[in-house]
């Protein structure tokens, strides 16, 4: 169980797998920041001046709802376009 | 209190030991070995389970219960805090993502403290965080016990105790017999339940208020607050709201209930799958069952206790057998917490530190009667908790994730990212945030107006970089790149 005998360096799948990290920070950038926009961009207006839309608050509708569908959408499109599959197998990876 | 109502419930329940026990076949049949198997389902899961699991095992008693009783007594606000969770549908997979799927398996790891243990070749990490895990993970266990223990009391007018005592035996018998197996798959069948009841109660609650529109022109009569982001009292600051990104949404990487489950799944098209399922998934609950709460305040006023505004509104607007099922929703999501929380304490007892330095040689045979004897008394160590049990359910639960995502968040991140981490910087970091936080949590609550879990969660990370690099070269050269 010692990793002595595993090949631990530079497994050609980590720069997939580095760069697919990066993808999930920089997605939970924009959803922070069109959240946090949204929220008390509008949001911070008096009560009585608020705008609706569907019923909702617009700054809650922007924020939370169509903020919820954008990300929805990213993951999506970033998973199918910017996303590898790998093989997760050992022996498949050194034979190949 | 309502025969059709416990009717449903009852059949819930049925329905789950049914799964549990078919799955507990598996354990048996597998030919992984047993620890792979019990502890993570072989490393198979596919996409639509591995999604649903995470939301499931993530989504506790606070988001169904506790969540949209604040939200409905802070308004419109506590759902913009909420849905800080949608980040955890897709960060948490994508972040710890391949990179731990490829580690976990040249290291054989089946917990997340086997994959430290091997990163960081230290006895100190190991066990520091075995400790941490049993700890933590046990007060958030006896918060949920409490959750749905208090649910079925509501739901059924039974005492208490009796209702703890039902809860725990449904618990205890189907993690004992079918392992993470049948928790991921009961676990799917809750997380399906949970969409589908949200869904009807968001609608028959929308319906009962007589529209958005109205409800939200009958929340701005009662109190303007209610619409704004800044809660009821004026007093949900944005550095607040804000802070629950680490909480309840980034900072989830570290939950070791959740990184087991990352990795467990069977390739990378199931952790694609996942993304995408989860994100939707996760959002969809999130938002729903916050308005819910919000959208019941003109339907039910003056609720008092925060807990029952969930269950009162289902029954107020649905006809009662239908409320009896998607009342298992909440219950539904209590239950896939704990059975994942009993497993990974149980994991961090047997896995941890019984085969790593009680016998290391023990058989099969033995590591299997250990592990299901273990599991069996935590179970009851946490019904005598749950028996009488403090009163501040959320608190105790936050409590706990955040002392876990103080301990583990960095030794994690820099364990996978970081090729120059090492045990010093890990131990280092653990030690530094679990003693802020609690530190922090019981002596100044919420420093400059954030969440006691942020300052931790910075403190941590300054110590496990100063502490790696003032160590260079005391341990082996990087492990791998």
């Amino acid at each position: 169980m010692e990793n002595n005998g595993i090949d631990l360096h530079s497994d050609p799948r980590y720069r997939i797998a580095n760069r697919e990290a990066v993808i999930g920070v920089v997605l939970v950038i924009i959803n922070f920041v069109w959240w946090y926009g949204f929220a008390y961009g509008l949001g911070s207006a008096p009560p009585e001046e608020y705008t609706f839309v569907f019923g909702l608050p617009a700054w809650f509708f922007w924020s939370c709802v169509a903020g919820f569908l954008l990300m929805v959408i990213l993951v999506t499109a970033v998973v199918k376009f910017a996303f590898t599959d790998v093989s997760f197998d050992e022996e498949e990876e050194e034979s190949r | 209190m309502n025969t059709s109502v416990i009717v449903s419930l009852a059949a819930f329940l049925v329905l789950i030991f049914a799964i549990g026990i078919w799955s507990s076949r598996n354990v048996n049949r597998k030919g992984s070995g047993f620890l792979q198997e019990y502890f993570l389902g072989s490393r198979e899961l596919g996409g639509f389970i591995l999604a649903m699991t995470m939301i499931a095992t993530y989504g506790s008693a606070s988001s169904f219960i506790g969540g949209p009783g604040v939200a409905y007594t802070e308004g419109l606000g506590w759902v913009l805090l909420a849905m800080a969770q949608v980040a955890t549908g897709y960060f948490v997979l994508m972040v710890l993502g391949k990179k731990f799927a490829i580690m976990a398996r040249k290291y054989n790891a089946v917990t997340l403290v086997d994959f430290l243990k091997h990163r960081y070749n230290s006895k100190a990490v190991v066990l520091f965080s075995a400790f941490s895990i049993i700890i933590f993970l046990f007060s958030a266990m006896a918060a949920q016990w409490v959750g749905g223990a208090r649910l079925i009391e509501s739901l059924t007018g039974l005492t208490y105790t009796s209702a703890l005592f039902i809860f725990a035996v449904a618990v205890l018998i189907y993690v004992i017999l079918g392992g993470f197996r049948a928790v991921v798959v009961t676990d799917t069948v809750q997380g399906v339940v949970m969409v589908f009841g949200t869904l009807v109660i968001l609608i028959g609650t929308i319906i009962a208020g007589g529209g958005i529109t109205n409800i939200m022109n009958d929340l701005m009569a009662e109190n303007p607050n209610l619409v704004t982001p800044f809660g009821a009292e004026g007093n949900l600051t944005p550095a607040y709201v804000s802070s629950f990104w680490i909480l309840v949404g980034v900072g989830v990487v570290a939950l070791p209930q959740v990184t087991v489950r990352a990795m467990s799944y069977r390739n990378s098209q199931a952790m694609h799958r996942a993304l995408i399922v989860g994100t939707i998934v996760v959002g969809f609950i999130m938002l729903g069952m916050h308005l819910i709460g919000v959208f019941a305040r003109p339907i039910l006023p003056g609720v008092e206790t925060g807990d029952h505004v969930m269950p009162m509104i289902a029954m107020e607007v649905l006809p009662a057998w239908v409320a009896g099922i998607v009342l298992a929703a909440p219950l539904a999501a209590i239950m896939s917490t704990v059975d994942s929380l009993l497993l990974i304490v149980s994991s961090a007892v047997v896995r941890d530190v019984y085969m790593n330095y009680i016998k290391p040689d023990a058989t099969v045979k033995r590591v299997k009667q250990v592990s299901f004897g273990v599991t069996a008394v935590l179970g009851v160590l946490v019904f005598a908790l749950a028996l009488s049990p403090p009163d501040l359910l959320i608190w105790l639960n936050l409590f706990a994730f955040g002392g876990l995502e103080a301990a583990f968040i960095w030794p994690v991140i820099f364990g996978l990212y970081w090729n120059r981490a090492n045990k010093y910087g890990a131990i280092l970091s653990m030690a530094a945030g679990v003693l802020s936080y609690v530190v922090i949590h019981q002596f100044y609550p919420d420093p400059f107006g954030m969440h006691s879990v942020v300052l931790p969660v910075v403190l941590s990370f300054v110590c496990f970089v100063v502490g790696s690099l003032l160590t260079q070269g005391r341990t082996d050269a990087a492990l791998h790149t």
